[in-house]
């Protein structure tokens, strides 16, 4: 039964932690690094169950009740506790679907992102050479333009939406990821046990992602959650700038811009949805520098 | 020294003519051609088509087009914008005081909060003044400053009063653009107040824009002062009688603040990033502004242009840090 097995190694008082318990037991030292645990967790069930959470469905106008107050405000109902936006849809149900949204946005770029970043970063880093010349003289132009216009400069040949600013940003973040990658790969290359595997005669893509990479992923993890807020933040941007997501999906940024001219008669139309981009990216920067510290051997005490 | 230079010159050419080509690709991967785009919706007949394209170059071999662009660019020829028909260097050139003056205060801003704040929570380690500090700086380092910049305005210009909403300067003020720095620009030309408004509308701007900055230097002068503290010879200067505020002042800053410099110096990109939305936000009529328009009404050469411009002031000041760097820390200067 392996739960008695896993519950003795707890007790046993000589058995050295395992990897994974030594990594939790730095991790949840850490109360900065558990509050961003929890706020993930808690944005994940609430766009799981966006449906079952959301008073109201996220499009459904009310026509009779637009621009309602907040329900402490004077004026406000509990029937729209966040108020209503200029169209009288419901502001809460509106952010709780838009953190669906805003947490995919934040999934597929990182996903795509890294990916195709750790391939470029391990092929850099296997072969040198020219090949590395290529790849990382690229990184460094990407890198010399400043993100949001990067951003921008992708949406303008690809048109603004939501899924081109997910590539967009996916572009953003890749030379974060192929530095990494390669600079990882670079270090372990001449270890022995990669020469022990190539001995055994492993084949090179064996050598890259068998070997190498499980050696390179605590670096990696950490710019993965580090990414998920700047993935956020740089696609509620665009779509505050109107290149990103088109009204009337719920996405934060673009509620923000939709509702900007009646910030001075409502200014809850333009708080909540900031409100919701700073917690979740406040989360997810939490939670990567608990994971930075954890998982960073010349950090730990 | 001379070759650590042309080391670090030499490795910034590549990077810049990758930038053309990233600027030249630009304009061609966008769906339809440029004269397409000029055409609009009624569309054009061939004939005049295929004279508009000749005259544009654009019926040449790509890597002749890309040599005649090298070569305009060089010369500073950028183009000329669809909207307006100025030059785009013209514009750039008219436009880049009012980003530079907002950058250069968000910055100031940044480091005279940022600095002290870090090395207060580094002297007071796990007490209430660094738990503030740090928690405060992780805010604003999570901050979307656009929404950060209307919560501004909604507090000190709508509630208060105390700030212009918008704009670099009142109405009623009519002061020549002579060097484009509206400070410099008010002051010199002597009308009563006209200086107090610049000021005015430059306060929001500068903070929402150097709130991020802010947060990442007071980040990094902690973690960076904290590794100092812990050195050897601040612990002589200590046992030494030093009092406290010397030895963090004299002793440990020194050292501390070269991986600060370093990080200031890597805010020019996320300060001109930032511009961006700030700009907007405040009709703040700099480069920020001008190329989100530039995007919005498609006005490619703008695009292409502005993206070349700001892409070179990066590879510029990272390069100045760069070699500022090797002249405090000779250990790079060598390696």
């Amino acid at each position: 039964m392996p739960e008695t097995t896993h519950a003795m190694v707890l007790e046993s008082p000589s058995a050295p932690p395992g990897p994974w318990q030594e990594f939790w037991l730095s991790f949840s030292r850490s109360r900065g690094a558990m509050i961003g645990l929890g706020l993930v967790v808690a944005l994940l069930l609430l766009a799981v169950f966006a449906e079952v959470v959301a008073p109201h469905p996220p499009n459904e106008q009310y026509r009779e009740s637009f621009l309602t107050p907040p329900a402490w405000a004077e004026g406000g109902s509990m029937r729209f506790i966040l108020g209503t936006d200029p169209v009288g849809r419901d502001i809460l149900s509106r952010i709780i679907f838009g953190t669906r949204l805003s947490l995919l946005i934040g999934l597929i770029s990182v996903v795509i992102s890294l990916s195709l970043g750790v391939v470029l970063g391990l092929v850099a880093g296997y072969f040198r050479g020219l090949t590395e010349t290529v790849i990382m003289r690229m990184m460094d132009v990407m890198l010399a333009l400043p993100s949001l216009l990067l951003a921008i400069a992708v949406v303008a040949i690809l048109g603004p939406g939501l899924a081109n600013a997910m590539y967009a940003i996916a572009i953003v973040l890749l030379p974060h990821y192929v530095r990494l990658a390669r600079a990882a790969v670079i270090g372990e290359a001449g270890k022995e046990y990669v020469a022990s595997s190539r001995i055994a005669g492993a084949g090179t893509l064996r050598i890259m992602f068998n070997t190498i990479l499980p050696n390179c992923t605590a670096p990696l993890i950490v710019q993965a959650t580090l990414g998920f807020s700047t993935a956020i933040l740089d696609a509620a941007a665009l779509g505050f700038l109107g290149l990103g997501a088109q009204p009337p999906t719920p996405e934060w940024g673009s509620m923000l811009a939709s509702a900007l001219e009646f910030i001075q008669r409502a200014p809850w139309v333009v708080t909540f949805p900031g409100l919701a981009i700073l917690i979740t990216v406040l989360a997810f920067n939490l939670m990567g520098d608990g994971l930075r510290d954890a998982l960073d051997p010349k950090l730990k005490r | 020294m001379f070759a650590f230079i042309f080391r670090r010159v030499a490795l910034i050419v590549p990077t810049f003519f990758g930038v053309t080509l990233l600027a030249f690709a630009l304009i061609r991967l966008i769906p339809g051609d440029p004269v397409e785009n000029l055409s609009g919706e009624r569309g054009m007949d061939p004939e005049r088509r295929l004279r508009l394209l000749h005259q544009f170059g654009l019926d040449q071999p790509l890597y002749t087009q890309y040599f005649d662009y090298i070569g305009n660019v060089l010369k500073g020829d950028l183009g000329t914008s669809l909207t307006t028909h100025e030059p785009v260097l013209t514009e750039f050139l008219t436009l880049f005081p009012a980003t530079f003056e907002l950058a250069f205060f968000a910055l100031i801003f940044a480091v005279c909060v940022g600095l002290p704040a870090g090395i207060l929570a580094a002297i007071k380690r796990n007490t209430v003044a660094d738990y503030a500090v740090m928690g405060v700086s992780l805010t604003g380092y999570s901050m979307p400053i656009f929404w950060w910049a209307l919560l501004l305005i909604l507090l000190f210009s709508v509630q208060l009063g105390w700030t212009p909403v918008s704009g670099r300067l009142a109405v009623q003020f009519d002061v020549p653009a002579t060097t484009g720095f509206m400070l410099i620009d008010t002051l010199r030309s002597g009308e009563p107040g006209a200086f107090r408004s610049a000021l005015s509308h430059l306060i929001l701007p500068t903070i929402a824009l150097g709130t991020i900055p802010l947060a990442v230097i007071a980040r990094m002068t902690r973690s960076s002062m904290l590794e100092v503290l812990r050195e050897d010879y601040v612990r002589t200067a200590r046992a030494k009688g030093l009092p406290q505020l010397q030895v963090v002042l004299v002793h440990a800053l020194r050292n501390a603040l070269i991986p600060v410099i370093t990080v200031i110096g890597l805010q020019v990109g996320l300060l001109l990033s930032g511009a961006i939305l700030t700009e907007t936000i405040f009709s703040w009529p700099g480069i920020g502004n001008w190329l989100i328009h530039g995007v919005q009404s498609r006005d490619y050469p703008v695009v292409q242009g502005g993206i070349l411009l700001i892409a070179t002031i990066v590879i510029s000041v990272n390069l100045i840090v760069d070699l500022l760097y090797g002249v405090i820390n000779p250990r790079i200067r060598h390696a």
